[in-house]
């Protein structure tokens, strides 16, 4: 099987061939994103067979000629596999319809299967060559697709979405070569392998872990290198978005897993603190940054960035638990990890989606322009209520089953011996909580501004419904999510070969429990059913409905009540800006905002306004010094442009010199 | 099955089904007594204790009246609420432990439908786009920002001291006296005192009989609400504050609780219990209520961010020494 | 471990100390400050006269007698008189919110349990884990008297990190009433002298706003 799959990467290279031929007529869109979608299918495929199957491996005559190209299947890249699949079909299928608006089918058609071709590259590759060359392509493919509305983009002073990307995707490849270069040693063998019977020494292993957190995690988005993170996933089209927030940060997820629960030697315990305090705090982090922002596509990406932190605090537990040798707990905490992502791919592909369908309806990104789409798009409205309550951890959608289950985790206090473990772990419990409510805050304010109320420009007054294959791909992605939600116990079992090849145990299994609930160590000790508490709700829903029916009598319309002061200029309506302004009020501490309002004396007549300041507690501090610092740089080594050809030779001629000198001088 | 089996389950199903039917009609009841202890505390006669099922009947006859631009979620949304409401009352033990339903949801997911509740609750807030329905959902949430990890941290704390999440097995822990007493237990006690008081929308969080606009935080996220979607929502509002109160007294005081409901004698040493409790309690709320004063609503994050703190704490404390 | 109900007890009101002093660091007026003192005060004494009970060490009920009636009644009486004579400003301006001052307080419990615990590990449970709490009431006091701009909330401050040093002491299996009554009047004559002091921070700035000195000095230098 490992054969027909390592097949797929050139398939989808060959459809991005295709996509630079055919770029500008109908069909090749339909090909293009047609093949994408079969592509995924067997990819989907596969990756579910792979979960169950045994490992298999196959070494390829490619690659570095004495290293040779090894790939390898077993139950984790199974599972990451299906995740691309799932994410990658997904946003095929969106495109088929949402693709028909794009305006440079030239710059986006051959980048998007060659996307699709570099992560699945990483997730089959099994050895630091193939795996970093997948990882580039991803980068490099991704690069260009954030670039393909660059000049659309937004006001130039800002931080400029693809330069900033390609910098960070840079630097995390430069990381992982690193951590690949350490995890090989001396010896140099590149192959995973190798790494694997490789016994290197505490400061290696140390080393390698730190750069392998870097490396993945600044492509995943962990604080504070996710910077780049908010920029460049809106900046793409939409289902691009989708791809690079729901699917490749997994792929990020599958790199440090990969590298840190199978490459590597068990380390240190400050390791595990490590990643539980990037962890905790990229969570609140990002969902705070989620509620201050107006623009909805960047809205999802930040809260992309609290996703990938709640992952990585469950991924956290099960480093802590394995390195103290409470498998059953770490079987438990990369579960709940694992089965997050999966969540997570589901509703925020199915969330950017929804921002698309709005991006094409309206031409707007600002939520302040929208408002009242629930009557112009009412599916649309549909699907996305559903990505927002399932990402808002709210039962019985799946957001709340995973996270329902990295408490359960935290809540195991073994006898950890770390006083840094435990610690971190009540504080963790706190963030994810606190994060957990500021999530469903944020995207109370995202619907409620985007789809609620009444339209605040013609823009939205006039939107129209999406096509249908964009209405087919959201509304799968739903019942998706809701399906996940009510039989959690399907997905945790299907995760069992991944928590045994990992951990070195795996969950009880859950669907033999009597009415599919899930327990995850004992009923008596926690269990929570999905189905029934859906039946439960619905059932008694649809009982009061009919109920209340009978006694009650119908409903007339009239105007709003509005405590006798209705105003009809749609400006007065509550706007995401007020929305967000108690939070703003309470957590702005963080983010030094300050608000100053300029209102003019009685009778002038210009207009008054409010402007708001915000210090970004990341960007400022850390990145904004080395950005001016490489733009003085620059300045200087400006200069270097405009010589003589005589000071060119000479600087040739003095680096050679120099580097005679050290020659002389070393030995 | 055998006929044995049968008839075990159609009891089990018969005591849920009571304890969900008795909740429900009770809980008017419980705000009808706390407004009359207000009232009576504050010298006034103060309306029938029945009043609350009148206003309810009258609400059910009406006509409901309902914005031109409201949409479909407007309409659906005080059901949902109200079913939300109710699941979440449906697996709080009341009288009895072990009911049938109790462990398809634990602490976690009681306090996550609450959760659903209000996002339902607050985006209809916004769906007409009047300003009174965005400043009631903006301050809905930002205090159900804080209140909801507070409500966590309690949580946790019980579990770590119960082993359980599972609120029937976290009573039948207490009911055992093998928690003693302890630190942490109390900090959780009053951080959740805070939390209902915050969850309920009482003073000095929010006040239920206000009429001045500015001060509302609940009422005027509902204020365009009438009729028989009114009466949802208050009778969910309702059901909410008994949910609170027996969850308070079936952690922290679980005497009388039955353990399971095949004993008649049990059953109704339970239910007389629960009532006591909740007469007791509902007393205490009405108390508190007058005697002090609502706060501003910027003051409000300072008060629940203590329960929040204290909630850790007794969480930290729990996890750096057993005896805590 | 050793699960009795006086150990319970005792941890309950050492605990309780630790509660009473993260409400002082929530309250933000100074009236209600005081009562807040009056009740750690309160507690102190229960949690002394608990340990004199089971440790059955009479003399600390002297302990307990002279919290009650200094700590409890005494000193926030005279406080309250202050306030009311100097006609001081009643809210209290921290330095950076009350959340944060909070969050802090928790990190420091966290610590001290942290540094206490496996230091006493020899010790019995009771001990260790009343010390770790002291230490924690401590720590509090200490964090007060810093976020405080008021001198007379950094006088409670003072007070309640007092509080602290006695529950550790008696904690750990007695105390010399000596040492203990001479504490209790050094804290008078240290009540004495800081009221003193205020009257002329008074006198002199018209406030009790402890910046106001750092900006005379300022001015001085």
């Amino acid at each position: 099987m490992i054969g027909q799959l390592a097949a797929v990467v050139p398939a989808f290279i060959v459809l991005g061939v295709v996509g630079i031929v055919t770029a500008r007529v109908q069909a090749g869109r339909v090909l293009v994103y047609g093949g994408s979608l079969v592509l995924c299918a067997v990819l989907l495929g596969g990756g579910l067979a792979a979960l169950t199957g045994d490992i298999q491996r196959i070494v390829l005559p490619i690659g570095i000629p004495w290293v040779g190209g090894h790939l390898r299947l077993d139950a984790l890249s199974g599972f990451f596999l299906a995740l691309i699949g799932l994410g990658g079909g997904g946003a095929s299928l969106f495109a088929l319809g949402y693709g028909q608006s794009e305006h440079h089918p030239g710059r986006v058609l051959p980048f998007f299967p060659a996307f699709l071709a570099g992560m699945t590259l990483v997730i089959l590759a099994d050895d630091a060559f193939l795996f970093l060359f997948g990882w580039e392509l991803m980068s490099l493919s991704s690069w260009a697709l954030v670039m393909a509305h660059q000049d659309e983009a937004t006001a130039p002073s800002a931080p400029q979405p693809g330069y900033v990307y390609l910098l960070m995707a840079t630097f995390s490849g430069l990381t992982l070569l690193l951590a690949f270069g350490l995890l090989a040693g001396a010896g140099g063998g590149l192959a995973f392998d190798n790494m694997r019977l490789h016994a290197a020494g505490p400061g290696v292993t140390a080393g390698a872990f730190v750069l392998a957190l870097i490396g993945a995690g600044s492509k995943a988005g962990l604080v504070p290198l996710h910077v780049w993170l908010p920029l460049a996933h809106p900046a793409a089209p939409s289902h691009v978005s989708a791809l690079m927030s729901g699917v490749m940060t997994k792929v990020a997820v599958y790199g440090f897993v990969r590298i840190v629960f199978d490459l590597l030697a068990p380390q240190p315990w400050w390791t595990a603190t490590l990643v539980l305090v990037a962890g905790g705090i990229t969570a609140v982090l990002g969902v705070l940054q989620a509620v201050l922002e107006r623009d909805l596509k960047r809205l999802l990406a930040y809260s992309t960035v609290e996703n990938i932190g709640i992952i990585f605090v469950g991924l956290g537990m099960a480093l802590a638990f394995r390195l103290n040798g409470f498998a059953a707990g770490a079987a438990l905490a990369i579960t709940a990890a694992l089965f997050h992502a999966f969540n997570h791919t589901l509703f925020k592909s199915l969330l950017f989606f929804g921002a698309g369908a709005v991006l094409n309806a309206t031409g707007r990104r600002d939520m302040e322009t929208m408002g009242g789409l629930i009557h112009r798009m009412p599916v649309t409205a549909f699907f996305f209520l559903a990505g927002c309550m399932a990402v808002s951890a709210l039962p019985p959608l799946n957001g709340f089953a995973s996270e329902w289950l990295t408490f359960q985790a935290v809540l195991l206090r073994p006898q950890l011996p770390q006083w840094g473990l435990k610690l971190m772990f009540p504080v963790d419990g706190a963030l994810l909580a606190l994060a957990a409510a500021l999530a469903a805050a944020c995207f109370v304010r995202a619907y409620g501004a985007a789809f609620l109320g009444r339209p605040r420009t013609p823009a939205a007054e006039q939107a129209t419904e999406v096509d249908h294959w964009s209405l087919t791909a959201m509304g799968g992605f739903a019942l998706l999510c809701l399906l996940a939600g009510i039989f959690p116990g399907a997905v945790i079992d299907a995760l069992a070969p991944v928590s045994q090849a990992m951990t070195g145990a795996r969950m009880p299994v859950q669907l033999a429990d009597p009415w599919l609930t899930i327990a995850p160590i004992a009923a008596s000790r926690s269990s929570y059913n999905g189905l029934l508490v859906f039946s439960f709700i619905a059932v008694s829903m649809l009982l009061t409905i009919a109920a209340v029916h009978r006694v009650s009598r119908g409903i007339r319309r009239s105007p709003p009540w509005d405590c006798g002061f209705p105003q009809a200029a749609p400006d007065t309506q509550y706007s995401a800006t007020s929305f967000q302004q108690p939070i703003r009020r309470v957590f702005g501490v963080i983010f030094r905002v300050r608000d100053s309002v300029d209102m003019p004396a009685p009778g002038e007549r210009r207009a008054a306004s409010i402007t708001q300041r915000r210090w970004d507690p990341i960007w400022d501090p850390l990145y904004a010094p080395i950005a001016g610092l490489v733009s003085w740089i620059a300045e200087r080594m400006n200069v270097l442009q405009f010589l003589t050809i005589r000071s060119y030779l000479s600087f040739v001629f003095g680096a050679l010199v120099v580097l005679l000198l050290t020659l002389a001088l070393w030995q | 099955m055998k006929g044995a089996d049968v008839l075990a389950m159609l009891h089990a199903l018969l005591a849920q089904g009571v304890q969900m039917t008795v909740i429900l009609l009770l809980a008017p009841l419980l705000t009808g007594y706390v407004r009359k202890v207000k009232a009576r505390l504050q010298r006034r006669r103060g309306p029938d204790l029945v009043q609350p099922y009148r206003d309810l009947r009258r609400l059910l006859g009406k006509e409901a009246v309902i914005a031109d631009n409201a949409s479909w979620l407007f309409r659906v949304a005080p059901y949902f609420v109200f079913a939300a409401t109710w699941v979440a009352a449906a697996l709080i033990p009341t009288f009895a432990a072990n009911l049938m339903f109790s462990w398809s949801g634990d602490l976690i997911a009681i306090t996550a439908l609450l959760g659903s509740a209000r996002f339902a609750l607050a985006l209809a807030g916004m769906d007409i786009g009047t300003a009174f329905g965005g400043i009631g959902a903006s301050r809905e949430v930002m205090i159900a920002s804080i209140a909801e990890p507070a409500m966590l941290m309690i949580v946790f704390s019980v579990a770590l001291i119960a082993g359980s999440t599972q609120l029937s097995t976290v009573a039948e822990y207490m009911l055992s006296g093998a928690a003693g007493i302890r630190v942490s237990l109390a900090m959780a006690l009053i951080a959740l005192l805070v939390v209902a008081i915050a969850e309920n929308g009482r003073v000095p969080v929010d006040n239920p009989a206000t009429h001045l606009e500015l001060t509302m935080v609940h009422e005027a996220m509902v204020l365009e609400y009438s009729g028989r979607h009114l009466a949802m929502i208050e009778w969910a509002a309702s059901l909410k504050l008994m949910l609170y109160i027996s969850m308070i007294a079936c952690i922290f005081i679980p005497i009388g609780l039955a353990g399971d409901t095949n004993s008649p004698l049990g059953n109704a040493v339970g239910v007389t219990s629960w009532i006591a409790k909740m007469a007791v309690l509902g007393a205490a709320l009405g108390v508190a209520e007058t005697a002090v004063a609502k706060m501003r609503v910027f003051r409000v994050p300072n008060y629940l961010g203590a329960a929040l703190m204290l909630g850790l704490l007794g969480v930290l404390l729990l996890f750096v020494s057993q005896g805590m | 471990m050793s699960h009795g109900l006086s150990f319970d007890i005792a941890h309950m009101l050492a605990g309780g100390l630790v509660l009473v002093s993260f409400l002082m660091l929530y309250q933000d007026r100074l009236l209600a400050l005081l009562h807040v003192l009056s009740l750690h005060a309160v507690v102190l004494a229960l949690s002394v006269a608990w340990q004199a009970w089971i440790q059955d060490a009479p003399h600390l009920f002297i302990t307990a007698a002279l919290a009650l009636g200094f700590k409890a009644i005494l000193i926030p009486m005279v406080l309250r008189r202050m306030v009311f004579q100097m006609g001081i400003h009643r809210e209290i301006e921290t330095v950076g919110g009350i959340g944060l001052t909070m969050l802090a307080g928790i990190a420091l419990v966290a610590l001290s349990l942290e540094v206490m615990l496996p230091v006493t590990s020899d010790v019995d449970p009771v001990a260790r884990e009343d010390i770790a709490l002291a230490l924690s009431v401590v720590m509090i006091g200490m964090l007060m008297m810093v976020t405080r701009r008021n001198a007379l909330s950094q006088v409670v401050g003072f007070m309640s990190l007092e509080n602290g040093i006695i529950l550790a002491a008696t904690g750990a299996r007695g105390m010399p009433l000596v040492v203990e009554i001479s504490v209790a009047f050094s804290i008078l004559i240290a009540l004495i002298v800081i009221g003193v002091f205020l009257f002329r921070i008074r006198e002199q700035f018209d406030t009790i706003d402890v910046e106001a000195l750092d900006r005379s000095r300022g001015g001085q230098e």
